[in-house]
Formats: structure tokens, sequence, C-alpha cells
């Protein structure tokens, strides 16, 4: 980072556990609660926050300006909120850049869905093109399917390569105990899984998930006050791609703008030396692969994977909380992936902890077939 | 551009999406109130004293946490006020609604905050801001504020 600029801490994380369905919660009683235990465990009184960015969707929400529904638990009242209606992780961006001016010395960074509320279907249909696409009856389900296909194409991938990722992220997923999904299924169990939309079975798509996650952002001497453990944003990067039928589906070109960004503020130059724990926003089975690939990670991830490296205890863990795949709120996807980073960093992962870990790579995407790519580097001391 | 309006298409798209919102545990409390008592509950905030309606889990001002639930009386002031003769169709039934209405933001006796109803008055100069108001019950009641409360009327001066 440049000199001039105040360094960004993340000081503390707290996430609901993700389920199908929090029927006995309102999204901003869900919401206190991950606001409450982040107060709680960081000491840090609310009083002190005069800056909060929030991540949520109109369309999901079911009311515009879903932002107001939170505005009282976050803190909102006559203090610098804003609104970030996209992935997560465009809410951490925001709110480090806020750390950075110099300006605030804590942001409260929250995101909240509960997909459970609302017509998954009709919902992402909303994404496509009014004019030639939306009629078709497109979601993201769909969207992702004809991608999918293209990439397995692209690079020559067996059914058998992408199954071998939900099997790896499903028995992650059991050691975490925020996991929707766990459990020990084998190739052929999630190629019996029902077919959602061919090349693409149940336990190879994220479920319909409700949930929050909430990190506290702090600058440099004020994380001091804070932790004795801050965990460092060293690098960040974002990109946004060409709409989905006007690209090459089959690379993940924005991904890759993202990432050089985000390892070139953080001066990382071989990447899959240099991380040592990945938590990706795959919410289908095939995009931890493009992912990887994208990110510079493994030129054949089909084989570091077969090869056992994802695992925890391997090489380059991915996803040792079971990624997307095992809970995935929309939103919440790529925010909840620091908030499992910073886990990592600071040895609190438990039984999913990935030992030694000293720099951790989280990544969010959001739009028609990851459209909009984030990548985030944080650093322990 | 140099086409007319009506030299240009339009696209027509009908959007139906189902929604469930979750009311939650104070929302349900409230509701359950209202039906089974015919009480308006509020919450009142052990740091500043405001009682708020609807409840909500935290006060946004003290950012203390609500807990202790209080009894609002039927009868307040109307804040602001209008009569409305746009006409637009009413969510409840799915039919027009026949114009003119009074709608008031009610403070309710012994709340902080206010509520949003109708008023059974479309004479400007009696639906006034300051003028008192009472809430007229609808039976059976089913556990919704805009259900179980079918208007205020006005009382007094
Ligand atoms: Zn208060």
């Amino acid at each position: 980072m440049e000199g001039t600029m105040t360094k960004v801490s993340i000081v503390g994380v707290a996430q609901t556990r993700f389920e199908e369905r929090i029927a006995s919660l309102a999204i901003n009683e869900l919401v206190y609660m991950v606001v409450r235990e982040l107060l709680h465990k960081t000491g840090v009184s609310m009083k002190e926050i005069r800056s909060i960015v929030t991540a949520s969707q109109d369309a999901w929400d079911g009311r515009t300006i879903s932002g107001m529904t939170i505005n009282e638990v976050v803190g909102g009242y006559l203090n610098a909120e804003a609104k970030v209606a996209a992935d997560g992780l465009q809410a951490l961006l925001y709110g480090a850049a806020r750390i950075m001016s110099g300006e605030y010395t804590l942001t409260l960074v929250v995101a909240h869905c509960k997909e459970s509320e609302g017509t998954p279907h009709a919902i992402t249909n909303l994404m496509f093109d009014p004019f030639t696409q939306r009629h078709l009856g497109l979601d993201d389900v769909t969207a992702a399917a004809l991608q999918a296909r293209r990439y397995m194409r692209l690079r020559g991938l067996a059914a058998e390569d992408i199954a071998a990722v939900a099997v790896k992220n499903h028995r992650h997923a059991k050691k975490n105990p925020f996991a929707q999904r766990a459990g020990d299924f084998t190739i052929t169990d999630v190629l019996n899984s029902p077919i959602l939309a061919d090349p693409i079975h149940e336990l190879e798509a994220a479920p319909q998930s409700d949930g929050a996650c909430a990190l506290l952002l702090a600058s440099e001497s004020k994380a001091r006050t804070v932790t004795d453990h801050p965990v460092f944003i060293i690098g960040m990067g974002n990109a946004t791609d060409a709409y989905w039928t006007d690209r090459e589906l089959g690379e993940a070109k924005a991904l890759r703008q993202a990432a050089s960004r985000a390892y070139r503020m953080a001066g990382i130059e071989y990447p899959a030396h240099e991380i040592d724990v990945a938590e990706i926003s795959a919410r289908y089975a095939y995009e931890e692969l493009m992912a990887m690939e994208a990110l510079g990670l493994s030129e054949a991830p089909q084989d570091m994977l077969a090869r056992g490296d994802c695992e925890i205890g391997g090489r380059l863990p991915i996803n040792p909380s079971g990624g997307p795949l095992c809970g995935n709120p929309v939103t919440v996807s790529g925010l909840v992936r620091v908030v499992e980073a910073y886990l990592q960093l600071t040895d609190q992962a438990g039984e999913h902890q990935v030992h030694g870990a000293q720099t951790a790579l989280a990544h969010g995407a959001g739009g028609i077939c990851g459209q909009n790519q984030s990548v985030v580097i944080l650093r322990r001391e | 551009m140099t086409k007319k309006d009506d030299e240009t298409q339009r696209v027509q798209y009908l959007l139906d999406i189902e929604y469930h919102y979750a009311a939650g545990e104070l929302a349900t409390r409230f509701f359950t109130e209202l039906k089974e008592a015919g009480r308006i509950m509020g919450m009142r905030c052990s740091g500043c004293h405001r009682v708020y309606l609807p409840p909500r889990p935290v006060c946004g001002i003290c950012y203390k946490e609500l807990k202790d639930w209080v009894p609002l009386s039927d009868e307040g002031i109307i804040v602001g006020c209008t009569v409305v003769h746009l006409p637009f169709i009413d969510p409840m039934t799915g039919e027009q609604r026949p114009v003119p209405y009074g709608f008031a933001i009610i403070r309710l006796d012994g709340a902080s905050t206010s509520i949003y109803h109708f008023v059974d008055e479309t004479d400007e100069k009696k639906l006034r801001v300051g003028q008192r108001v009472k809430a007229v019950f609808r039976e059976p009641r089913t556990g919704s504020l805009h259900h179980d409360i079918k208007y205020f009327r006005l009382v007094g001066k």
C-alpha cells in the first residue's frame, strides 16, 4: 500500500449459522445477532463506530432501500451508513477505502440475506436483459450450467473432476460448525444427486441459505488498542467483465484481472507458493476450478485436487470451511469468505484450522456467471 | 434521438415474486398481544426511556437492547395528515380504494414514535395536526395492525 494511506486491519468477525430457512428471526433480528456478537467479542462499543457499510439486495429482501431494515441494529442512526447492493466483498472494499482515507478509524461491515423469504428463480431471473433474455426463463442455475459446459469442454474436464470439488468441500464442512450442508459423499453420490441443469447436480450447487455475517475494520493504530492479533488487508483487487453473452464464458478474465491487482498491491509474485489458504466464492463446483486457475493457484486444478493438495492439511487448502456449496446466502457469500480467512489467520478456525497459515486469500463474485470479481489478500503479523 | 415516443417499442414483463417475510420474535409477540388482548404494545429503552412502536431489537439512538414491553393507549394525537384523492389498488383487497380518504401519522399516548393509519375523516378542516384520535377495532381480531385497527376516529373538540 502507498505510504500515505492508512493500513487497514480486521479486528473481529461474527457469523450466523447458515440454514435453509431461519423462520423464527426477522431480518433485523438476524443482523442484530451478529452485530451484537461482534461488539461483544471485540469489546468495541457501538458509540465508537461512526462508519458502517452494509451489503444487501432489494429484490432478495423484497423491499427497496433494503439497508433501512437494519439501520438501527447496525448503528446507522445519524452515522455514515451506506449500502452496497452487490456481493459482500464489495462492501469490505468500500469500508477499507474509508479507513485508508484516514477519515474513520473503525468501520463496521455487515452482509445479510434470507433467500427463504423470496422466490429464488424469479429473483435471479431479474438479472437478465428484459429485451432478449428474461422472457426465456433463465435463472442463475441455467446460466451457470451453460458456463460449466463451456468450461469443461475448453479444459477437457470430466463430470468426475467437477464432482470431486463437491466431495472435498462437503467433507471440509463437517468440521465447520456454521455449515448448513456437510457429509462424506463420494463422487458417485454427487453424480447421483438430482440434476438441476445439466451438468450441475444438486450437491454441486450452493443450497438455498439464510444467514448474515459482520466484521470490524480498523486503522492500524486503532487496531492495536482492540486486539493483539490484528489481521491486515495487504491486497485488494476488483474487476467487472463484459455481459455474460458477450464474453468467453470458459475464461474468468475479470477474476484474473482482480487477482493481479490484489497481488500487485500485496507484493505477491508467486501466489501458488505465497498463499497458504484460500476461501473461494464457488457457488457451483466447477467455479472453484475456474477460480483456482484464474487466481494463479494452479494450472491444472483438477489434478491438484485429485492429489489431495486442496484438503485441510494439504499444500494449499481451498475452502476449508466447505465454501459456498455448504451454505451460501447471496451477498453474504464473499464477505463470509473474509470472515473464514480471518479465523484461519488468528488460529480460531477450530477443527478446520489450517495450521501455520500466514497469508490468506478471500474471493467474492457477483452477477451472471461471475461478471464481477473481487479478491482480498490478508496477512497476520 | 429523433424518434417520437409512439414510434419506439416497449416490452411488457409481468413481475410476480412471492415473499414470506419472517416477522420475527418481537413482531410476533406484538401481533399476538394485539390479537388476544386487543392491546397495542411498545418497547421502552432503559437508556433514554423512549417508547418504540412498533417493537424493534435495539434503540437506534442509545444502541441499548430493548427488553421492556409497555402497553400503550388506543388514543393519540395526529402528527401529520392528508386527505388522499389519488386512487390506488388496496393491497389488502386487490381492489381500488374509494377516494377520498384520510391518512395520518399518529402518536399514541405513551409512545415516542408514530404509526401510520387511516382516519375516518375527509374534511381537511377537521383532519388536522394536533387533533386527538382513537382506534376503532375490527372484530374478530387477526393479529395485524392494518386489519385489527379499522381506522382512527376523531375524538374531543
Ligand atoms: Zn434509547
